[in-house]
C-alpha cells in the first residue's frame, strides 16, 4: 500500500473510534433506570422523588406519606431465593437491636415484580420478618416509574423450565425525613456498618 | 489415599446430615437449605462436593420430593446488581472440592413443600457418579 493510502487508512480508522467512542458516551448518558441496562451509580441528588404505591392492607403509600421519618428502602421480590430473604432478615435482626428507637424510621419493601408480588402475597411474605417492615407493590407502571425515579435496575430474566426471575439493584437505600438519598448499604455489609449506617440516619 | 477416605468416611458419619454411597468418590458436606418465608416461591440449597477420585465428574441436576422442581442457579452481584442465572452443570475436579454456598452456586428449590422440623431430602445427579442422595436440614435466613 502506498504512504498516502496508510495514512488515510490511520486517518479513517481514529474518526472511526473516535465517532464510536462518542456514541457510546451519548449512550450511556442518556441511559434511565428501571428496565434498561444498569447505567454508572447517578449522583444522590437524582435518586428518589414521587411515587405512589399500595402497601399490604391496600392503602396508597407515597413519598408525601414517608416524608417526617427518615427511610429504609429495599426493593427485591419474592420469588428471590437468596438476596431478598437475607436482607430482610439482616434488616430485621438490625431493627431490633435498635429497640424503640426503630420506629422513628419508614422501613419499606419495594416488589419489583408487581404481577407476582400481588399485596396477600408480600403481606405472607412478610409475616415472618419484623412487623415495622412494609410491603409496597402496584399497578406494573406505577412500580416501575418509581423504579425510573430511585434509579433502580430490575429486568425479567426467563428460567428454562418456565416462569421468570428477576435481576435487580440489592443494596439497601437510606433517605432523610425530606426524602432526600443519604446513602445506599450494600449487601452483605456486616452489622456493625450496618447499624452504623442507621444510628446515622435517625441522627 | 486409602487414609483420607477413611478420615473422610469417620468425618462424614460426624457430620449432619450427610451420605456417600462407599462406592463412589464423591463426599457431600454441610448441605442446608434456607428457610423459605411463608408463602416464598423459591427455596436455595447449599453444600460442599467433595472429590476423593482421581477422575473429574459434573453435578448435572438435582430433584427432592419436597419441590415441584430443583434447578441448578449460579448468582453474581456486580455495581449493585443481583443477577441469577440458570448453570448447565457444576464441574467437580479430580480430587478436589467445590462449595455451592451464598453468594454464588445454589440449588434452587422451586415450588418448596417443606415440612417444619424435617430436613429435606435431595437426590443429586452426577455425569459419572450417578445419583447420590442426601438431607437438607433448614436454616432460618440470615447470617
Amino acid at each position: 500500500m502506498g504512504a498516502n493510502v496508510k495514512a488515510l487508512a490511520a486517518i479513517a480508522a481514529i474518526a472511526a473510534i473516535a465517532v464510536f467512542a462518542i456514541a457510546v458516551g451519548v449512550y450511556l448518558a442518556g441511559m434511565p433506570g428501571g428496565r434498561a441496562a444498569p447505567a454508572p451509580a447517578p449522583p444522590p441528588s437524582a435518586i428518589g422523588g414521587p411515587f405512589s404505591l399500595i402497601d399490604t392492607n391496600g392503602r396508597t403509600v407515597t413519598d408525601a406519606t414517608l416524608r417526617g421519618k427518615p427511610t429504609v428502602m429495599f426493593f427485591g421480590f419474592t420469588f428471590c431465593p437468596e438476596v431478598c430473604p437475607t436482607t430482610l432478615a439482616d434488616l430485621s435482626s438490625d431493627l431490633q437491636t435498635l429497640g424503640p428507637s426503630a420506629d422513628r424510621l419508614n422501613v419499606v419493601f419495594v416488589s419489583v415484580d408487581p404481577e407476582r408480588d400481588t399485596r396477600q402475597q408480600l403481606a405472607r411474605y412478610l409475616s415472618s420478618f419484623d412487623r415495622r417492615i412494609v410491603g409496597l407493590t402496584g399497578a406494573p407502571e406505577q412500580v416501575e416509574a418509581m423504579e425510573r425515579a430511585y434509579r433502580v435496575y430490575a429486568r425479567r430474566q426467563p428460567l428454562e423450565s418456565g416462569g421468570y426471575t428477576m435481576d435487580h439493584t440489592s443494596y439497601v437505600m437510606l433517605f432523610d425525613a425530606q426524602g432526600r438519598f443519604v446513602e445506599p448499604i450494600g449487601y452483605g455489609q456486616p452489622p456493625e456498618r450496618r447499624l452504623a449506617a442507621l444510628r446515622r440516619l435517625l441522627g | 489415599m486409602h487414609r483420607r477416605l477413611f478420615l473422610a468416611a469417620a468425618l462424614a458419619s460426624l457430620s449432619a446430615p450427610v451420605l456417600a454411597r462407599p462406592r463412589t468418590a464423591l463426599e457431600i458436606r454441610d448441605a442446608w437449605v434456607r428457610q423459605p418465608p411463608p408463602g416464598a416461591p423459591t427455596a436455595a440449597g447449599y453444600f460442599t462436593i467433595l472429590n476423593h477420585g482421581r477422575t473429574s465428574d459434573r453435578l448435572i441436576g438435582a430433584s427432592s420430593p419436597a419441590a415441584a422442581r430443583v434447578e441448578l442457579h449460579e448468582m453474581s452481584m456486580a455495581g449493585g446488581v443481583m443477577r441469577m442465572r440458570a448453570a448447565g452443570g457444576v464441574a467437580v475436579p479430580a480430587e478436589g472440592s467445590v462449595d455451592l454456598r451464598p453468594g454464588g452456586l445454589h440449588l434452587m428449590l422451586i415450588g418448596p413443600r417443606l415440612t417444619p422440623g424435617r430436613p429435606v431430602p435431595i437426590t443429586l445427579r452426577f455425569e459419572g457418579a450417578g445419583e447420590l442422595r442426601i438431607v437438607a436440614p433448614v436454616r432460618a435466613p440470615g447470617r
